[in-house]
């Protein structure tokens, strides 16, 4: 040290040195929270924005419909002539509801049996190979899946149902959204599971479990927060998705459930007006307001029972 | 030199066995990937007796205490030779059920591991895994097994609470009657105490002397007044393999080899 004062700077001297630039850093220090919270502010906002428009544009649209017709009418027909047109929300909401329906009964099994598979069974080297593919399954445009469903799984399921299948339908579609949220399922469950600590399995397996015990009844209920949280958040995609359920479902609302027939959800519906040659200020304008206020309410809903269930569930360890 | 003490040992060792073993370990090798982790173990372990397995920090002794239950083939790259005859049966041959040996040999851990349950639910876990399902039943071995774990008085009025909130000392207790309400033969015990405060571990040790009258315990501890203190017979672990294996009180009073007397008399390790 002493030998090295002659020609060398100790760090300590250094150090007093650069606190008098440190100065500069101090406004940096200042100023960049306050940009960071500018950009946080921007993205409340523009929600705040969203809910306002739904808002106004909603409030018009219950001016001239009633808001106890539009829950309690089953017909939604709003092409029709003024006098005798429907807008009774619940056939949109009975299309969502058999499309989201379809798609959970396929994706909660085979999302979880994957999470299951990827968590507890797999080696190191199969979850490096699956969880890739996993995502890229993910990362698949969703028209790309609405043209699987009209052109390749709707001409298959008309194949083996007998009688038929309408070329719109409630399955072909429901099936399709289904396998688009297995991958979310899968992972978002297998991130669950994988956070269950290696010691309850180790607890488990000392007492003579085998590998099928200790996953459905160690892991599977500590994990199972993170488990029905995933399932909520499939649940909300599936409400929310729309390309697939445009493309392959059809446009007929319908409150009857049927799944081989033209049934349309409220997205579809969205997409059909906002495409179409609707005139600005019509009552069919102001109904998407309508439709995706509701859709709005059903997701949200949906989130917030996700954060409930997470906080309920939860299995401290 | 060495040599010449360690026949002696063995000659010894080999008049001094006047036991019932419940484990007979021949030759057991071991290997994590390239590493030589337990060369040529070959010792028995008497019943009804608590057996210490004592050694420094990676001397194998973890290692040696879960290859008894088989919980070392957790780890994907171990491989074995040799055998280990647990009652008469080599556990190594394809058809013993790994799981059948486990509800005979339970293990009790180094860090306290009960599940996210309730107190209830976590003994009574092992019973309802083999296919006990009356209510009744269940009780009697959830009392039993907690009384038996001397926990029964701390727990009694909050059964159904969960097992998170007791203390570390409880909660190591617990895991010790979830061991013992599947009735095993053997229990093996790794480093119960490590994460203890200093009363919770008296308590564990006070519990593992009344335990040796039904039980045959194996436990490894990284504290030699530890194994001085509850230990029938001490097998001193080094570089995986077992220097010396004899009645606790000859180990720590008497040892025959260096080695043994230079770690117990804290010259290394």
């Amino acid at each position: 040290m002493s030998r090295d004062k002659s020609n060398q700077k100790s760090i300590r001297s250094m150090i007093q040195e650069n606190k008098s630039s440190r100065s500069q850093s101090a406004v940096m220090e200042k100023v960049v929270p306050k940009l960071f919270l500018i950009c946080a502010i921007i993205s409340i906002f523009t929600t705040i924005g969203i809910v306002f428009t739904l808002l106004t544009e909603t409030f018009t649209f219950f001016n001239r419909i009633s808001i106890v017709e539009f829950f309690t009418n089953t017909r939604w027909f709003p092409f029709a002539a003024d006098e005798h047109a429907d807008f009774g929300i619940i056939a949109l909401i009975m299309g969502t509801l058999t499309v989201t329906a379809i798609a959970m009964v396929v994706a909660i099994p085979i999302g979880l049996a994957a999470a299951i598979y990827l968590s507890e069974y797999a080696s190191a080297k199969t979850r490096k190979v699956i969880k890739p593919i996993l995502e890229v399954l993910a990362g698949i445009p969703t028209i790309v899946y609405g043209f699987f469903a009209l052109t390749f799984v709707t001409p298959l399921l008309d194949k083996i149902i007998p009688g038929g299948i309408s070329i719109f339908n409630a399955l072909s579609p429901g099936i399709v959204v289904g396998i688009m949220i297995i991958p979310m399922i899968a992972s978002l469950s297998e991130d669950a599971m994988n956070a269950v600590p290696n010691s309850m399995r180790e607890g488990a397996l000392a007492l003579g479990a085998t590998r099928f015990e200790v996953a459905m009844k160690v892991v599977l209920p500590a994990a199972l927060s993170g488990v029905i949280a995933s399932f909520v958040l499939g649940i909300s995609r599936a409400i929310g998705e729309t390309m697939i359920v445009t493309i392959a479902g059809g446009s007929r609302p319908t409150a009857d459930i049927n799944v081989t027939e033209s049934i349309q959800t409220m997205t579809a519906y969205i997409v059909q007006v906002s495409q179409g040659d609707t005139g600005y200020g019509t009552t069919i304008y102001y109904s998407i307001y309508a439709v995706g206020m509701t859709l709005f309410i059903f997701t949200l809903i949906m989130n917030l029972l996700a954060q409930f269930i997470s906080r309920k569930f939860r299995e401290e360890y | 030199m060495d040599i010449t003490i360690n026949k002696q040992m063995v000659q010894k060792n080999e008049k001094e066995q006047d036991f019932t073993p419940v484990f007979k370990i021949n030759n057991l090798n071991l290997w994590y990937g390239q590493d030589h982790a337990l060369k040529d173990i070959k010792f028995d372990i008497p019943e009804k007796q608590v057996t210490a397995i004592i050694g420094p920090s990676g001397c194998g002794k973890s290692t040696f205490i879960k290859t008894l239950n088989r919980m070392v083939e957790m780890v994907p790259i171990v491989r074995m030779s040799g055998e280990i005859v647990y009652r008469e049966k080599n556990i190594f041959t394809p058809k013993y059920g790994v799981e059948e040996l486990r509800t005979q040999v339970g293990m009790v851990f180094q860090k306290p591991n009960p599940f996210p349950k309730s107190i209830y639910e976590n003994v009574a876990y092992g019973p309802r895994i083999h296919g006990i399902k009356n209510k009744k039943v269940l009780d009697e071995v959830v009392e039993k097994s907690l009384r038996g774990a001397a926990i029964w008085d701390e727990v009694k009025d909050r059964l159904h609470e969960n097992a998170y909130g007791l203390s570390g000392g409880q909660q190591q207790r617990l895991c010790i009657a979830r061991c013992l309400a599947i009735e095993p033969d053997v229990i093996l015990m790794d480093e119960p105490t490590s994460a203890l405060d200093p009363i919770s571990t008296l308590k564990v040790e006070e519990l593992v002397q009344e335990l040796k009258k039904d039980y045959s315990i194996v436990i490894v501890t990284h504290n030699m007044q530890q194994a001085a203190r509850i230990s029938d017979r001490t097998a001193f672990f080094l570089n995986g393999e077992v220097v010396e294996y004899t009645d606790t009180s000859t180990l720590f009073s008497n040892p025959s080899d260096k080695r043994t007397e230079d770690y117990i008399t804290g010259r290394f390790g």
